[in-house]
């Protein structure tokens, strides 16, 4: 019987987008406001939806604490308080919010104790939402690159 | 085919305790959840029935009807009550917001499902506005199984 447990996390970071496969005026053409060399921030809200059986003897698809936990250290300890553009995932991906959404998912798939990553959803202010149920070949590739310079 | 969701709030308490286990066992997987005295949330049901729009009325289910199934079917028997006391599927399973959702969508179904052109495709429970569960019935496929993703 499969269920789904949702949980809802808050982290705090800057991003600008910009394409360096743009002219300067294609980029403020393409991202307005948002190409300001500067930067700027969001509270972004990171939704994670995880789906599995019930274990009958706790009556739960995850613990939320271990949940918790994979959250807290593979996403939230990487990116609340940061510069996105500095983030080596970010280095040849535009830190759209598209992009930071498929980023979040590729990191926490098969990363979760007893069950499947059905979506992560990324508010990235009260009026936008982006949800994705899958990464994506472009940060399978990346995110592979970065675990065989870690091991 | 359309998705439509109707909100509702009730309050009540719980404990998570499974008796096969010690009390050391019960608060090192439950932690402060596994106080006997209980405690309480307020929580949002939000159930979601699909179908086609009628054509006459154009809608997919009248939601006052909705409204009237989740409350007599919900409502009275779990607002401003305690699970694990007084509501009779959780005699025995412990109330995590998963079987709430289970349980929510056994109460909704046989009602939905008799009513011309809808069917219960979600049912959600947020314990708090961070925490939820979902349940979309024993026909639900995990991801991975070919079938297509995202429509609710």
């Amino acid at each position: 019987m499969t269920a789904y447990f949702g949980r809802r996390y808050t982290l705090s970071a800057s991003h600008r987008l910009h394409s360096d496969a743009l002219t300067p005026a294609e980029n403020a053409a393409a991202y307005g406001k948002c190409n300001n060399p500067h930067g700027h921030g969001h509270n972004y809200v990171i939704e994670v939806l995880v789906g599995g059986p019930v274990a009958p003897e706790t009556g739960m698809v995850v613990n939320l604490v271990d949940l918790d936990s994979v959250v807290r250290t593979r996403v939230l300890d990487r990116f609340d308080h940061a510069n996105l553009n500095l983030d080596p995932l970010f280095t040849s991906l535009v830190p759209t919010t598209e992009n930071l959404c498929r980023a979040i998912f590729k990191l926490l798939a098969g990363a979760l104790p007893t069950a499947t990553l059905e979506y992560v959803r990324v508010e990235e202010t009260e009026n936008n939402f982006f949800q994705c149920y899958n990464a994506g070949p472009e940060l399978d590739e990346l995110i592979a690159r970065e675990s065989a310079v870690v091991s | 085919m359309i998705f439509l969701t109707r909100r509702a709030t009730f309050s009540a308490s719980h404990y998570y305790w499974n008796p096969a286990w010690s009390e050391e066992e019960n608060l090192r997987v439950f932690g402060r959840c596994a106080n006997r005295n209980g405690h309480g949330h307020n929580y949002t049901l939000e159930v979601t029935v699909a179908g086609e729009p009628d054509r006459t009325t154009g809608f997919v289910v009248d939601l006052k009807w909705l409204k009237d199934v989740i409350e007599e079917r919900i409502m009275t028997a779990w607002d401003h009550r305690h699970f694990n006391l007084e509501v009779p599927e959780f005699a025995s399973t412990i109330p995590t917001s998963e079987n709430i959702a289970i349980a929510a969508w056994q109460r909704l179904e046989p009602a939905i499902t008799s009513a011309a052109g809808a069917q219960l495709a979600r049912v959600r429970v947020y314990e708090t506005p961070d925490i939820f569960a979902e349940y979309r019935g024993s026909r639900d496929v995990q991801l991975g199984e070919g079938q297509s993703r995202g429509e609710i």
